[in-house]
């Protein structure tokens, strides 16, 4: 064939050469692309993940106190000995009371900065809901301890409005009370709810607003009273946004060990134990295992959530 | 003749690192520009912080040495950074140094090459955490006492023992002890229950409360467990804890002298008291590492870390003792005897320092620090 008539014009460059190999091989440009980001996922953030689940099968040795590196399902039996598995228990309670008292107060704020607010109001709601946090972590916990001291302001107003019993009353309660609200459960409940409250308003306002009108309207017309509307049409397609707040509420307080540690009765919660568990004592293995622990927890945790839709909004 | 002294010492320490036996440091010749010091935070003070605490600015006009600190929060971290290597001196507490000796990790010190060393605290100068088999690995820099610390207005005499925190009982202001007492929040604290124990049920035969066997340990759990009714929180951070004698109603609770001397100066109604069974306590020690690439310079800070005027200094600015008891009396620093007295420079006698529990101690098997940990944890659960 005369070369005048070829349709393929010889290459001009290296540029050329590589566009023409990346046309003929379009998985090649995919996976240089996807190279990067894969390896950091890969071996950065699972690759840790699993050295840490390693780690949780080694075990340490009764009388020298050394980790001994052999294959072992002794270190995950230990986490059922009635002290660690009462920190379980103690952090998935808090978890879901948090997530709970985080619905309840988080949906007519939602819902009132969804439906209701409009224009500068609504900004004002956003700020109101962001404000908190803008500001460290740190102070705002530690605020709250004096808020909530035995000396503190609570009880100085519920001494001026004689409300002090009802108070007393919180704390006489067995197991969650205690000598004052900054070194009972309710103290470490209340801080985590006001903490953690934007991560549940924010998504759930999201699918609230996403809830068309006219479907309201429509159960409106149909005779649905204002009751029935929400539960058969708002709450339902509310759920995801729901849902998906939860998730945040509720792997945070799994994983926080520094409210616990400020507020409250210095009951461990799992990630004091595996702060405690990986220092002096060199315990990796034990603290590696109550690591794994919110992982199961969030893995069937989020399982759940998909099959009700969490995901679908997102 | 500077730098053949230089050339010696080089050659010395290159035979140090060579030889099986580690040899010392025979002279100390020019700074070599720099060193580099790991240090619990307020330990080395250049005057950032407070502009009357600085002990550094006028050491690197004397001797060129140029102080770089990287400050570690635990002894787990001081050993971690030794390992890794790069430094020349660490402040090791008593459960890192035997680690760091045992580790081949720091050199034995020559005191010839020191001479303020005989101005250190007899007490001091051989004690076990930094001699071992008569060979010196390190300088003491401080020590204190874990103190117990209590409300001048509910005792208006100082208790005389723990079991103000350890046993329910009725307080001289009429009132129970019960919420109004505190412990602190680490395995360690296993150790006062047991040295309490040891005054209290001498039947057990505690020697040490860093050496439990089974039963002795058992003992101290219980004990803690009682204690647990008592206590609303356990302090872990020293202004948390203050926080809580403030505005808490705590009473009385094992603290630092540290905490004390910050509320006393706040006004607080507080004081501390050693009781008769003693207390645990803390001591530190400055120590060289075995590859230090600035042995001159590390050599001239031993030195002058023992200062009259710097150990004085020091000794107010983190309540503690200093190394050098002439500190306390000679008006050079800002501290005073009374100053000393409070922070229990007397009662040397009367403290256990801290050491890491391990399983192999005199009575044959010991109870290891990680159980201590694990069933710590238990405790304060309510287990």
């Amino acid at each position: 064939m005369p070369r005048s008539l070829s349709a393929v014009l010889p290459p001009r460059g290296l540029a050329d050469r590589l566009t023409a190999l990346f046309w003929r091989r379009p998985n090649l440009l995919l996976v240089l692309l996807l190279a990067p980001p894969l390896l950091w996922l890969g071996v950065v953030y699972l690759g840790s993940l699993a050295a840490l689940l390693l780690q949780s099968f080694y075990s340490i040795d009764e009388f020298s106190g050394l980790v001994v590196r052999e294959f072992t399902l002794k270190t995950y039996a230990e986490l059922l000995r009635p002290s660690n598995y009462d920190v379980i228990l103690r952090t998935l309670l808090m978890s879901a009371a948090v997530t709970v008292a985080s619905v309840i107060i988080a949906f007519p704020i939602a819902y009132m900065a969804a439906r209701y607010a409009k224009g500068r109001w609504k900004a004002v709601f956003y700020l109101g809901i962001m404000l908190p946090l803008w500001s460290s972590y740190l102070v705002k916990v530690y605020a709250w301890k004096l808020i909530l001291a035995k000396e503190g302001i609570l009880t100085w107003a519920a001494e001026r409005t004689h409300t002090q019993w009802l108070i007393d009353a919180a704390l006489s309660l067995p197991y969650v009370g205690g000598n004052s609200l900054s070194t009972s459960f309710i103290g470490t409940f209340l801080v985590f709810t006001y903490v953690w409250l934007p991560f549940m308003i924010l998504p759930m306002q999201a699918s609230l607003e996403r809830v068309p009108a006219s479907l309201l309207e429509a159960s409106a017309d149909l005779g649905a009273t204002p009751a029935r509307t929400f539960r058969t049409v708002t709450l339902p397609l509310a759920l995801p946004g729901i849902i998906a707040g939860s998730i945040f509420t509720f792997s945070l307080t799994m994983g926080d060990y520094i409210i616990p540690q400020i507020i409250g009765t210095s009951a461990n919660f799992i990630g004091m134990a595996v702060y405690q568990l990986q220092g002096t004592a060199g315990n990796i293995p034990l603290a590696a295992a109550f690591a794994v622990v919110p992982i199961v927890i969030m893995l069937i945790y989020l399982q759940l959530a998909k099959r009700a839709g969490a995901f679908d909004a997102l | 003749m500077n730098n053949g002294r230089l050339m010696c010492v080089s050659v010395l320490s290159l035979a140090t690192a060579l030889s099986p036996v580690m040899a010392q440091v025979t002279a100390v010749g020019d700074g070599e520009g720099q060193l580099n010091i790991v240090a619990w935070a307020g330990y080395i003070e250049r005057g950032d912080t407070d502009k009357a605490f600085d002990w550094v600015t006028k050491f690197e006009a004397e001797s060129g040495c140029k102080v770089n600190v990287k400050t570690a929060g635990t002894s787990d971290e001081m050993v971690a950074l030794m390992n890794e290597g790069g430094f020349d001196l660490v402040t090791a507490s008593g459960d890192a140094s035997l680690r760091l000796i045992a580790g081949k990790r720091v050199q034995p010190i020559n005191i010839d090459l020191i001479p303020s060393w005989n101005t250190v605290d007899d007490r001091l100068k051989t004690a076990g955490w930094h001699t071992v088999d008569g060979v010196h690995y390190g300088v003491p820099y401080m020590w204190g006492p874990n103190v117990l610390m209590y409300n001048t207005e509910v005792f208006k005499e100082p208790p005389t023992s723990w079991n103000v925190v350890f046993e329910e009982m009725t307080l001289p202001d009429g009132q129970s002890n019960k919420g109004r007492v505190q412990a602190y929040d680490g395995p360690i604290h296993v150790a006062d229950a047991a040295q309490y124990l040891m005054f209290h049920k001498p039947e057990l035969g505690i020697t040490s409360p860093y050496e439990l066997n089974e039963d002795q340990y058992k003992a101290a759990l219980d004990l803690l467990r009682v204690q647990r009714t008592l206590v609303g929180r356990y302090w872990h951070d020293a202004f948390i804890q203050m926080d809580d004698f403030k505005n808490e109603g705590v009473v009385a609770s094992g603290s630092w002298p540290f905490q004390v001397n910050i509320l006393k100066s706040g006004g607080a109604p507080v004081a501390s008291t050693i009781p008769q069974e003693g207390a645990t306590g803390w001591a530190d020690t400055t120590m060289m590492h075995v590859d230090s690439a600035n042995p001159n310079c590390a050599y001239k800070w031993m030195e002058h870390s023992l200062a009259s005027n710097l150990q004085s200094d020091l000794s107010v600015w983190f309540g503690a003792n200093p190394a050098v008891p002439a500190a306390c009396t000679d008006g050079r620093g800002m501290q005073t005897a009374e100053g000393c007295t409070t922070n229990g420079l007397d009662d040397f006698e009367k403290i256990k320092f801290w050491t890491t529990p391990v399983s192999t101690c005199a009575q044959g098997e010991c109870v290891p620090y990680y159980r201590w940990v694990s069933d710590y944890i238990g405790v304060i659960g309510g287990r």
